[in-house]
C-alpha cells in the first residue's frame, strides 16, 4: 500500500481481473495464487492454454503455479529486492528498458540506474540463490512481452522490507513501461473480501474515506461540516500493532474490535493476549465467540454476510452490491445499527434508515466514490473506482496517460537482510502462510466440515532432506522453538520446500504459529514480518 | 429451487458474486453466476461452502457482559448503554487518544465508513485501523 502510493500516487491494484485474458505474460511473486486467489490462478492457467501466455513465478517454495510456470525463480526467503534489482540490471544491460516511457512518464531514473548497477547477475545469485541464466530469461520474458501483468500478495508485504519490495516492483514495471495500459500493471491481491473497501472507507489512522488526509486543513473543515462536529483531530492515529502495544503499556484504555481476531492473527500471539487482558474496557463485535472475544467485557453479536445488505470492494477496486439473503438470526443485529446505537448513546446522533442512505453520504464526501451510487450498483456487476460522477463508467485500469501523482517516481532500494536470520541456535527459517481450504484465523472456515477435512490441523512442513537429518518421518512430533515461544506439532514432508526452511500456517488457534513469529515492523507500512523468523526444530 | 439473493463471497478479495438459497430461515445452497466477470460460473471450494457456517449453532445470539469474571446474557439496550458509557468515561478522563478502534476487512463499506465516523466524530480518536496489514 504505502510503497505503491509513493511510486504511483495510489496504493490499489492498478488493473482488473478480466484484462488478464489479453495479457501476453504474467509475473507472480510472493503469492500462492492457486491457494489464496483460486480464480485469479485459474485465469492465468486459462490464458496460458488458450492464448499461449507465458508465466514467471518467483517464490522460495515450489508452489502450485510454479510447477506450471515457464520459469520458476526459487529465490531465498526475504531476498526479493536483490532478485528484482538483479532483473533490472539485466534489462538495462541488454537495453530492454522502455526508453520513451521512462522519459515521458517517470522521474528519478538516474538514481535507479546507479543502485541497480550494484546488482550484477553473479552478486544477485550469491544473495538469492538464483542462477544468472534463469534470472536473465525471466528478465527477458517480463521486459519483452508486449503486455505483462505483475501480481503479488502477502509474500511481498509481510517482511520488514515490505515497502522496499513493493517500490522495487513498481520500479520494474515503470522501467519496462508495463503500467498504465490494459493488461499490464502492478497488482496486489487482497486476502480478505473487503480489505480494499476498509482502506477506501478510511479505516486507517491517517485518512478519511477516499484517502483524504486528516493532516489537511481543508479536508478537516469539509468533514467537520459534513458531520456537524468541531475539533476533529489533525494528528494521525496509531496502527493496529501500535494500539495493541499501547494497550499493553496502559496508554490505550478502551478498545472496540469489530469483526477481527487479533488474539490469533497478530504476531507474538502471547504478547497480544497480555495486552488484551490489560485493557480496562474491551468491546468485541463478532458472529462467533472468537479467541479475542474471550477477553471482552462486552460482546455484541453481529450478523453474517448473508443477513446484511451493503457494498464490498474487491481486490480490483470493483465496488459490488451484496443483497440480504435472509433475515438476521434472532438476537443478532446489523453492524451499522449497532454502531448507530453506540454513537447516539455517546451523545453523537447517528440516524440512518438503511445502508443505502449511508452510501449516499459516502458518495457525497468521497470524490473517488461519488458516482458509485446504490441505484447504479443494482444493475451492474460493480463499478471500479475512481468514478467521479454518475455518468462515469468507472476505471478498470489506473494511471492511463498520467500517474495519479503526476510522474511515476523511481525510488531505488538496496537489499537488506531480514530482521532475524538463522544462526547456530536457531538454524531454520520459519515462514508462515495460508492453505487453500482455510481462511485467515479460521473463525468462519473451521466451522465448515468439508474444509476442516481438507486441512484438519496444524503441521510443520519440512523438506525431505531436513527430515533425514533430523531423523523424523511423516507425522513425527517435533518441538519448534523461536526466541519468543515454542510449539509441539507433527511434521509433514514436502519436497517443494527448500532445505533449511520450514513452513507453518496460522489458521489453527490451538497450534498458533504466531506464538513464534516476530513483531519487527516494516518502518513505513507497519506490517509485521510474518514471513520469516529463525527457529530450531527438535525431534521429540 | 429458487437460486436466492445475489451475494458477494465473504472470503478472498476476488469478489465472486453468487446466488445464496435460503429455505425455512436456513442458508442451504450456493449457485454460481455465468455472467459475473470474475466468477464466470465457477467458484473455489471456500465459495461453494460459504453457506455452511451461517446457521452454525455456535453463532452468538445475545449480547454478553462480563462482570467479575462471569459472563452473562444482557439485553441490547443494556449492552449498548454500557459500551457508550464506559467509552465516554475513558474519553472524558484520558482523551480520545486512550481509545482504539479495530474495523474489519470482512464487513461492508457502509459499516467501515460508519465505524470510522464513530471513532473520529463521536469519540475524537484517530486510533482506527483494520487488519489489512496482516
Ligand atoms: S469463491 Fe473463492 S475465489 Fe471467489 S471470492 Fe470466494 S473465496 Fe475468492
Amino acid at each position: 500500500m504505502a510503497g505503491l502510493a509513493a511510486s504511483f500516487g495510489s496504493g490499489a491494484m492498478t488493473n482488473s481481473i478480466p484484462e488478464m485474458d489479453d495479457a501476453d505474460a504474467f509475473f507472480v511473486i510472493g503469492s500462492n495464487t492457486t491457494e489464496q486467489h483460486p480464480l485469479v490462478a485459474a485465469r492465468i492457467i486459462e490464458a496460458m492454454r488458450l492464448k499461449n501466455a507465458k508465466l514467471v513465478v518467483a517464490d522460495p517454495r515450489r508452489i502450485g503455479l510454479a510447477k506450471l510456470a515457464d520459469i520458476h525463480l526459487m529465490h531465498r526467503v526475504g531476498t526479493d529486492v536483490a532478485l528484482l534489482n538483479g532483473m533490472m540490471h539485466v534489462i538495462l544491460e541488454k537495453g530492454w528498458e522502455n526508453k520513451a516511457f521512462i522519459a515521458e512518464r517517470t522521474e528519478n531514473f538516474d538514481s535507479l540506474r546507479e543502485v541497480v548497477k550494484r546488482y550484477p547477475p553473479e552478486k544477485t545469485a550469491a544473495i538469492t540463490g538464483v542462477d544468472p541464466g534463469t534470472l536473465s530469461e525471466a528478465a527477458e520474458l517480463y521486459a519483452k512481452s508486449a503486455k505483462t501483468m505483475l501480481f503479488y500478495a502477502m509474500g511481498i508485504t509481510q517482511h520488514t522490507t515490505g515497502t522496499d519490495n513493493v517500490k522495487t516492483l513498481a520500479n520494474l514495471a515503470m522501467l519496462t513501461g508495463h503500467i498504465g495500459f490494459p493488461s499490464t500493471g502492478v497488482n496486489p491481491l487482497r486476502g480478505q473480501n473487503n480489505v480494499q473497501g476498509a482502506c477506501d472507507m478510511g479505516a486507517l489512522p491517517d485518512v478519511f474515506s477516499g484517502y483524504q488526509r486528516v493532516s489537511d486543513d481543508d479536508v478537516i473543515r469539509k468533514f467537520e461540516r459534513a458531520w456537524g462536529v468541531g475539533g476533529l483531530s489533525r494528528e494521525p492515529g496509531l496502527t493496529v500493532t501500535e494500539i495493541l502495544h499501547e494497550a499493553g503499556t496502559g496508554g490505550i484504555k478502551g478498545l472496540y474490535i469489530m469483526g477481527e481476531n487479533p488474539a490469533v492473527s497478530d504476531p507474538e500471539a502471547r504478547a497480544v493476549e497480555r495486552c488484551l487482558r490489560k485493557v480496562e474496557f474491551l468491546v468485541v463485535q463478532d458472529i462467533f465467540m472468537t479467541e479475542t472475544a474471550k477477553f471482552a467485557h462486552v460482546i455484541l453479536p453481529a450478523v453474517s454476510f448473508a443477513e446484511k445488505t451493503g457494498t464490498f470492494t474487491n481486490t480490483e477496486r470493483r465496488v459490488q452490491l451484496s443483497r440480504q439473503a435472509m433475515k438476521p438470526l434472532k438476537g443478532c443485529l446489523d453492524e451499522w445499527k449497532i454502531i448507530c446505537g453506540v454513537a447516539t448513546r455517546a451523545g453523537y446522533r447517528m440516524g440512518y434508515d438503511s445502508p443505502e442512505e449511508i452510501l449516499r453520504e459516502i458518495n457525497e464526501v468521497t470524490p473517488s466514490y461519488r458516482g458509485i451510487t446504490w441505484k447504479r450498483l443494482e444493475t451492474v456487476w460493480g463499478i471500479a473506482w475512481p468514478c467521479p460522477n454518475e455518468d462515469h463508467p468507472g476505471t478498470p485500469f489506473l494511471h492511463k496517460e498520467r500517474f495519479v501523482r503526476g510522474l511515476g517516481h523511481f525510488d531505488p532500494r538496496e537489499y537488506m537482510a531480514a530482521f532475524e536470520v538463522p544462526d547456530e541456535q536457531y538454524p531454520f527459517l520459519l515462514t508462515t502462510g495460508r492453505v487453500g481450504a482455510q481462511y485467515h484465523t479460521g473463525t468462519m472456515t473451521r466451522k465448515i466440515p468439508l474444509l476442516e477435512r481438507e486441512a484438519p490441523g496444524a503441521v510443520l512442513e519440512i523438506s525431505p532432506e531436513d527430515a533425514v537429518a533430523l531423523r523424523v518421518r511423516e507425522g513425527s512430533m517435533v518441538g519448534l522453538e523461536s526466541r519468543r515461544g515454542e510449539l509441539r506439532l507433527p511434521v509433514h514432508l514436502n519436497p517443494d520446500i527448500p532445505k533449511g526452511t520450514v513452513f507453518g500456517t496460522f489458521h489453527f488457534s490451538e497450534k498458533n504459529m504466531n506464538a513464534l513469529t516476530i513483531c519487527a515492523l516494516d518502518p513505513v507500512a507497519k506490517i509485521p514480518e510474518y514471513k520469516s523468523c529463525a527457529v530450531s526444530v527438535r525431534r521429540l | 429451487m429458487i437460486p436466492g439473493a445475489l451475494v458477494v463471497c465473504p472470503f478472498c478479495g476476488c469478489g465472486c458474486v453468487f446466488h445464496l438459497a435460503v429455505r425455512d430461515g436456513r442458508a442451504v445452497g450456493i449457485t454460481p453466476i455465468n455472467s459475473h466477470p470474475v466468477s464466470r460460473g465457477s467458484l473455489c471450494i471456500k465459495g461453494w461452502k460459504a453457506h455452511e457456517f451461517i446457521n452454525h449453532p455456535a453463532r452468538l445470539r445475545s449480547p454478553l457482559i462480563r462482570e467479575h469474571g462471569i459472563v452473562r446474557e444482557a439485553s441490547w439496550d443494556e449492552a449498548l448503554d454500557l459500551v457508550a458509557k464506559r467509552l465516554c468515561e475513558i474519553k472524558e478522563k484520558h482523551g480520545g487518544n486512550a481509545l482504539g478502534f479495530f474495523s474489519s476487512a470482512k464487513v461492508t463499506n457502509e459499516e467501515n465508513y460508519l465505524f470510522m465516523k464513530m471513532a473520529r466524530a463521536a469519540f475524537g480518536s484517530n486510533n482506527i485501523d483494520h487488519c489489512a496489514r496482516l
